[in-house]
């Protein structure tokens, strides 16, 4: 038995009533606040300083509130947000193509196969279109028209345009939005910023968050912080697959710790893996990179029809190609909703018609586009993204097409966040990638972007307030107490822990161990039997890496070693918990796929009268303890999620 | 392919430090430049020798984390190319690569090849941003903005930050990431109206903080991974002097 079931308790979502586009506005006029005079009182620690967590840093000093933000890398303007290419998605209408907050809240539920709250995914919508005023005026240069007005391109799973750009550098024009917005409050003695801190822990306090541990990456030293609320902005933990697109320093730590602290998870086994990625070419590669999904707008994804086909691309006749895609699903073709995508890639693959060297790839073509539009075009649009390609393989894209992969990309689990995007634990709240709450079991693309500015610009600082004012300044946090003090010592403690360890494996050797278990087993298809032999197989490579883990034991001082473990440390234990909740679904939806349930062409197949919930998970010390959610659909009405 | 590498080691700010030698072998030509420093890194610490401290995060060139001066060259030989971006099959067989850090007298090394750049958030802080408050921002589409306008603040804006400029200038000049932010939100609109007090405030920071002045040699340029170009300095520095008595 790898789990137990808790029916007693019922997570209490905390949807406002109403209509459902009246919700939000509903929250908004009954919300507490507190008075301008009285917010410097209150102390608000944001650790991560994406997008998500330097835009609710930003808004929330804007506000009057003190607030401190923690981030690992040495600049907040290098969190990974920075790396998002293709776009934002916002309901402007400004193409006239029909697109409405009712259709983008439709598209983006059922893009999740149904297994989001409806009232939060209206909210994304709702608060879609304001986020592009805001990112203008903040001096983002998005893409326009030669009229002057703002463009539009296609991304995957709709059939309107509704994507902002900015080249193929979106995320990284977003964020260094945030970042300055947040810089300006640094300047204005607003924020502190602490760079080149990792949070260890959570500090709890009668089932209240009151603040974390962290530590200075730089000297080693250990620090308590106290304050009124704490915000987890730390992003997903797709790098648990140890290749992925993510960056080398993104990690699960924070939130695990807070999991480990009392907080849920939900879902954490639903990661995206996405198309279109550059394939694993050798054992010591680090990281498959991303290809932006606009791709997709212009070029065509193709296997060879011959499994032994021996001519170069370009030498393959049309009557030779299979437009996969395009054959399977022609009312979406290339446009086919990530996870759709990268099933169909990995079908392929596995049938023995990938491509390249490791025949682990797909052709990703823009013969035609270029042959229509013209090459001039196709640079314009994509031009960065070919570069990028040209440097990385020595390929150039104009002339034969790309090769391309599925890789792990996104977490659409996290924490259990309820509609205010507090966690189960009083004043501990997650927003942007960190939670769980908006994308379902398969985020549509551009989403991401938004649903972090979304949660950070505009719902946090209207609903934290509403905490801060039921909690009052009755009960001050304290660095000194007991709880902080326990927690320093349990910190310490670990960290000294793995450097006694002295055996002869890194902390590379155990991760890419754990990414290989993961993938096969816990990636694009699962099945019960994969999923029981994942978990005994991690908890013999945890055994080993308690044993046989080598790091330099530095304590005091920049010790990169001890960092990597630690993540892996936590890593061992979330990849468990990701494969409990794998099979504990008995049912496809989005991208978790389990063999055992498809349909007879290989589609996923939902089960609504038994899995229509978000599965929350809480740490019981022992065996993981299972929490239903139920999904309730008042507004529409879940259907077989088809882009044929 | 094999190489001989001489490194920057240094155990802390304060420490002296010196180059050491290293030999990698059989490294596919694949490789990107850090994933050889990976593998020369993990034999280190399986031999039980501190392993060699450097800078990196998203390694697809868009973070500006990396930054190793390698052979001489600020992210190495390549143009407008980031350290992780340089692969192995850019160097000889069996050559001699010289890998340090970024240096520039407000980069102190932290250790080995990593160094503080916070001076340039400092100057980004200083007023590299539009001051408008969340909420507060009018209809997107009410203010036209011709694309060629936009492609020009973008061109400025791309800047990631890794201060390869700086390290590439024999004076440690800050000028073209300042004038990339300056640049950027002055060729907008919404930029426009704070654009006098910006130059004042950003110009008097990085001078403030020790970089040295701009002398117009084009080192930074050349090594900007995102290809900025110096005709930003120029706008800079004319609209400074403009608001000078």
């Amino acid at each position: 038995m790898y789990f137990t079931t808790d029916t007693a308790t019922s997570p209490n979502a905390k949807i406002p009533e109403g209509d459902l586009k009246d919700k939000w506005s509903n929250f908004k006029d009954q919300a507490r606040l507190i008075s301008p005079g009285n917010r410097q009182k209150y102390h608000i620690l944001v650790v991560g300083t994406g997008l998500s967590g330097a835009s609710a840093a930003a808004s929330l000093a804007e506000l009057g509130y003190q607030v401190s933000t923690f981030c690992f890398q040495d600049s907040p303007r290098r969190a990974h947000s920075v790396a998002a290419q293709g776009g934002v998605n916002a309901m402007k209408n400004y193409k006239n193509d029909g697109d409405s907050i009712y259709r983008m809240f439709y598209d983006t539920l059922k893009g999740g196969d149904f297994r989001a709250r409806e009232a939060n995914v209206y909210r994304l919508a709702e608060c879609s279109s304001h986020l592009i005023d805001q990112a203008v005026a903040q001096g983002v240069p998005f893409a326009r028209e030669y009229s002057g007005y703002l463009a539009n391109r296609s991304f995957g799973g709709v059939q309107v345009s509704r994507t902002f750009y900015a080249r193929g550098q979106t995320g990284q024009q977003l964020l260094l939005g945030a970042y300055q917005a947040m810089m300006r409050q640094v300047h204005l003695g607003k924020i502190r910023s602490y760079t080149r801190h990792e949070m260890l822990d959570l500090v709890t306090e009668n089932g209240l968050a009151r603040g974390i541990i962290v530590r200075n990456m730089d000297t080693g030293a250990i620090s308590r912080h106290a304050a009124d609320a704490v915000v987890l902005a730390t992003g997903g933990f797709g790098k648990i697959f140890y290749l992925s697109t993510l960056a080398m320093g993104c990690n699960g730590s924070a939130i695990w710790r807070a999991h480990k602290k009392g907080a849920w998870a939900a879902c954490p086994s639903w990661t995206q893996i996405h198309p279109t990625c550059l394939p694993q070419a050798g054992n010591y590669q680090s990281k498959l990179t991303l290809m932006s999904e606009s791709l997709r707008n212009d070029g065509r994804i193709w296997v060879p029809r011959n499994k032994n086909e021996n001519r170069k691309a370009v030498e393959v006749p049309e009557e030779d190609r299979d437009y996969y895609l395009e054959r399977k699903y022609p009312s979406y073709g290339n446009l086919a909703p990530r996870d759709i995508a990268s099933r169909a890639a990995k079908e392929r693959i596995d049938a023995g018609y990938g491509v390249g060297p490791l025949k682990n790839a797909v052709y990703l073509d823009f013969k035609d586009a270029i042959s229509k539009h013209g090459k001039g075009t196709i640079v314009k649009r994509y031009g960065n993204l070919f570069n990028m390609y040209e440097k990385i393989t020595g390929i150039n894209a104009y002339e034969q097409p790309m090769m391309i992969s599925p890789a792990a990309h996104f977490s659409m689990g996290g924490l259990w966040v309820d509609y205010e995007l507090s966690t189960n634990i009083p004043g501990l709240y997650a927003i942007g990638e960190a939670n769980f709450s908006d994308h379902g079991a398969n985020r549509l693309g551009a989403n991401s972007l938004l649903q972090a500015c979304v949660d950070g610009y505009y719902i946090l600082p209207q609903t934290l307030p509403q905490f801060l004012a039921q909690q009052g300044k009755a009960n001050q946090p304290d660095s000194d107490s007991e709880a902080f003090f326990l927690a320093e010592q349990q910190v310490r403690s670990r960290l000294e822990g793995l450097c006694a360890i002295n055996g002869n494996k890194t902390a590379d050797h155990f991760h890419r161990e754990l990414g290989k278990i993961l993938y096969d087993k816990c990636g694009l298809s699962r099945s019960a039997k994969g999923l029981t032999a994942a978990i005994e197989a991690i908890r013999m490579l945890k055994k080993t890496f308690y044993e046989e883990l080598k790091i330099p034991s530095v304590l005091n001082g920049i010790n990169e070693e001890l960092e990597k473990a630690g993540r892996v440390a936590d890593y061992l234990e979330i990849s468990e918990l990701m494969c409990v909740d794998a099979l504990s679904r008995e049912e496809s939806c989005g991208a978790h796929f389990r063999e055992e349930y498809q349909t007879p062409d290989g589609e996923a197949r939902r089960n609504d009268s038994e899995y229509s919930y978000i599965s929350c998970w809480k740490n019981s010390g022992d065996i993981p303890v299972l929490i239903r959610e139920p999904l309730h659909f008042e507004f529409t009405k879940p259907t077989e999620r088809s882009y044929k | 392919m094999n190489f001989k590498l001489k490194i920057w080691r240094q155990d802390n700010a304060q420490a002296a430090g010196k180059l050491v030698d290293y030999e990698v072998e059989n490294i596919s030509a694949d490789t990107s430049f850090l994933e050889m420093l990976d593998q020369l890194n993990e034999t280190l610490i399986l031999r039980g020798e501190n392993p060699i401290s450097f800078d990196y995060d998203c390694r697809e060139g868009i973070c500006g984390q990396c930054c190793l001066f390698i052979n001489g060259r600020a992210h190495g030989p390549l143009a407008h190319t980031s350290t992780c971006q340089l692969h192995m099959r850019s160097f000889r067989e069996s050559e001699t690569i010289y890998v340090e850090p970024f240096r520039a007298g407000p980069f102190p090394v932290k250790k080995d090849l990593k160094i503080d750049r916070k001076p340039l958030d400092e100057i980004i802080a200083s007023g590299g941003y539009v001051s408008v408050n969340t909420g507060q921002a009018p209809e997107a589409n009410a203010t036209l903005i011709d694309s060629d306008t936009v492609e020009q603040a973008f061109d400025a804006a791309s800047c990631i930050g890794c201060g390869a400029c700086v390290a590439a200038c024999k004076n440690g000049s800050a000028a073209l990431f300042t004038a990339a932010k300056i640049s950027h939100l002055f060729r907008l609109p919404q930029g426009k109206i704070e654009h006098k007090q910006r130059v004042k405030n950003m110009v008097k920071t990085m001078d403030k903080l020790g970089f040295g002045a701009c002398s117009n040699t084009g080192a930074c340029e050349v090594e900007c991974p995102q290809g900025i170009s110096i005709s930003h300095i120029a706008l800079m520095n004319r609209e400074y002097f403009k608001k000078s008595p």
